[in-house]
């Protein structure tokens, strides 16, 4: 139990003086959570829903609907 | 019923996909390649003792950081997109793009991303020898999250090891090895990573270079440009091995990429490969005009490249559309091409087949079903041309793809030349008087860029309309969404890209000012 928690200690602080010792990094981290923060939260929750996904509740239903787009004719408008 | 497919939906969104995926590119390669450039830096250093050597490791390490940390997740919207522009697509393609991209996320991810901790952190804390293995998985690990995105784009380019499902609506895969294993996604793969190589060859040996221009940083540049130089070279050559076994791939399994590839209108026995030429601007298939403006070609060797016979007949695009050529099959049969309107036919067969089995299923009719799933199988292969109307659509934008490959090609010879001379420059002691190929150094970093994005352009244009080859356009795996939506994200992509590519180009042009210092990252 002791030799675990010295491990965990261990891989945190080599994790927390590595961050603390970043001259540079630190602004690429700022960086990466702004992008991460875009990304995931304004892109994925406003923009980018998975249609499937939220319009249908079971993979049997999904499978429906996208086979039904497959077999219905098609006309390509160019407008 | 018949529904509307809206042309303005289908641009924007492959305009879409496009941006992303050539913003996502420009972070690539680089990492790519610079992972490994400094894993043999820092070997040596551990091999040497040198401290310089070290030195120099930590200031490629800083700039790989930088790259990193831009690039990281660009990827990601990729898969937004496939949710939301195309999920008809998603939906189809099954459990092939699930399999390698979960084995992307749960191996090379946390190979990366657990060792680059080590490799930026670990300098006095963890042993000379470990820090060096975390080096050299990280640069194992960047490569590997590649293979399994590359694999599943081979499939598309040419779908095998699958059958489809037609309960689900989508494919199944059969045989993991024979996806993962198929010669296109190979090539691929091998072809692409690289690739990156050479840039990052070129793109250290172009910031060593202005060091050297600059009068700083001597040691640190002429180190750095020989190693650059050697694996660059090697990659390069390596690059035109690769290069040659994807052209006879897309030879044997999309020849209308080639014939685009190559201007080609009219194939013909013992083809000629076009080194230097113009395609004739507004030419159409069905028309007159000559194929090119003007052209210098090496008589034959598209024939034996592409076939390994210098007589062999390549097809052009007219072959293609018209049909009645001879071509060998997967089985090693002769067989009579048939035309793209025939295919049409047969997609047109298989889509109905499909709807025929769907309603019989409904309707509680065994015999229908089998009937109808007997014949929606024997006419599969021509699925995706179903959802086309015009022969004409199969043709992919001849001049983009011809353009693109040959701007790829000629600037892949330029960068073996390149890199010979500056190995030479090096070995003759002559690299700092050569002020003119220091600044030609420094420009050739662009055309690193230019021809690694040709070559996706080549890749993709080159097999529109197809998402998955012969089995899906871009038509059918469209969702039926908003056009205007998809614009609007489309600036919004636009802004936020080019806001990291100013935000990348800033802090490491900065950071090279700056040059190496002591300390930590």
């Amino acid at each position: 139990m002791t030799i675990q928690k010295n491990i965990f200690k261990q891989v945190f602080l080599f994790y927390y003086e590595g961050f603390r010792s970043m001259t540079l990094g630190k602004r690429l981290w700022i960086i990466i959570l702004i992008k991460l923060f875009i990304i995931f939260v304004i892109l994925k929750l406003f923009f980018f829903p998975n249609l499937l996904k939220s319009n249908f509740a079971t993979d049997k239903e999904r499978g429906e609907y996208v086979l039904e787009q497959l077999t219905t004719p098609k006309k390509i408008n160019n407008d | 019923m018949i529904e509307n497919v809206d042309m303005a939906l289908v641009n924007w969104s492959r305009a879409q996909f496009a941006l992303t995926a050539m913003y996502h590119w420009l972070f690539v390669p680089l990492t790519l390649g610079i992972t490994f450039i400094i894993a043999f830096m820092e070997t040596i250093y551990v091999k040497t003792g040198d401290p310089e050597w070290k030195r120099i490791t930590k200031f490629w390490m800083t700039i790989f950081g930088i790259n990193f940390a831009i690039g990281v997740a660009t990827g990601i919207i990729l898969e937004f997109e496939f949710g939301t522009n195309w999920s008809n697509y998603s939906w189809f393609v099954g459990d092939i793009f699930g399999a390698p991209l979960a084995i992307e996320g749960i191996m090379a991810f946390f190979l990366e991303s657990t060792f680059i901790a080590i490799m930026f952190f670990g300098w006095n804390k963890v042993s000379k020898k470990f820090h060096l293995l975390s080096t050299w998985l990280v640069a194992f690990g960047s490569n590997l999250s590649a293979l399994w995105i590359l694999v599943a784009n081979g499939w598309m380019q040419s779908p095998v090891g699958m059958h489809f499902n037609p309960d689900a609506a989508r494919n199944e895969m059969l045989n993991f090895w024979e996806v993962f294993l198929s010669p296109i996604a190979i090539n691929k793969f091998l072809h692409t990573i690289t690739s990156g190589y050479v840039l990052a060859a070129i793109f250290v040996i172009g910031i060593s270079a202005w060091y050297l221009i600059k009068g700083r940083e001597q040691l640190l540049a002429k180190r750095s440009i020989v190693i650059s130089s050697v694996f660059g070279l090697l990659s390069c050559l390596f690059l035109v091995y690769t290069g040659d076994g994807s052209a006879y791939q897309v030879a044997q399994k999309q020849p209308m990429k080639l014939a685009a590839m190559e201007g080609l209108y009219q194939g013909s026995k013992g083809a000629g490969i076009v080194v230097l030429g113009m395609p004739t601007p507004g030419k159409q298939y069905n028309d007159s005009k000559d194929e090119f403006v003007f052209k210098f070609e090496i008589p034959k060797l598209l024939s034996f490249l592409g076939y390994g016979d210098t007589e062999a007949f390549v097809p052009g695009v007219n072959d293609l559309i018209n049909g009645g050529f001879e071509y060998t099959d997967k089985d090693g049969n002769t067989q009579l091409a048939i035309s793209a309107e025939q295919k049409i036919e047969q997609g047109k067969i298989s889509i109905a087949a499909l709807r025929e089995y769907k309603n019989a299923k409904q309707n509680n009719d065994p015999v229908k079903m089998e009937e109808s799933l007997l014949t929606f199988k024997e006419s599969f292969r021509y699925f995706g041309y179903g959802f086309l109307n015009d022969p004409g659509s199969i043709i992919p934008n001849v001049p983009l793809t011809f353009y693109s490959f040959h701007i790829m090609v000629g600037l892949g010879f330029y960068f073996i030349l390149f890199f010979s001379l500056a190995l030479f420059f090096v070995f003759v002691d002559k690299l700092e008087s050569k002020k003119w190929f220091l600044r030609l150094s420094v420009l050739t970093i662009p055309l690193a860029y230019i021809a690694s994005m040709s070559g996706w352009i080549v890749a993709e244009v080159g097999r529109q309309p197809w998402t998955i080859q012969d089995l899906l356009p871009t038509v059918a795996a469209v969702s039926q969404i908003d056009a205007s939506a998809v614009q609007i994200t489309f600036w919004l992509f636009m802004v936020i890209f080019t806001a990291l590519l100013i935000a990348e180009i800033k802090i490491m042009t900065k950071q090279i000012n700056i040059g190496p210092k002591e300390g930590g990252h």
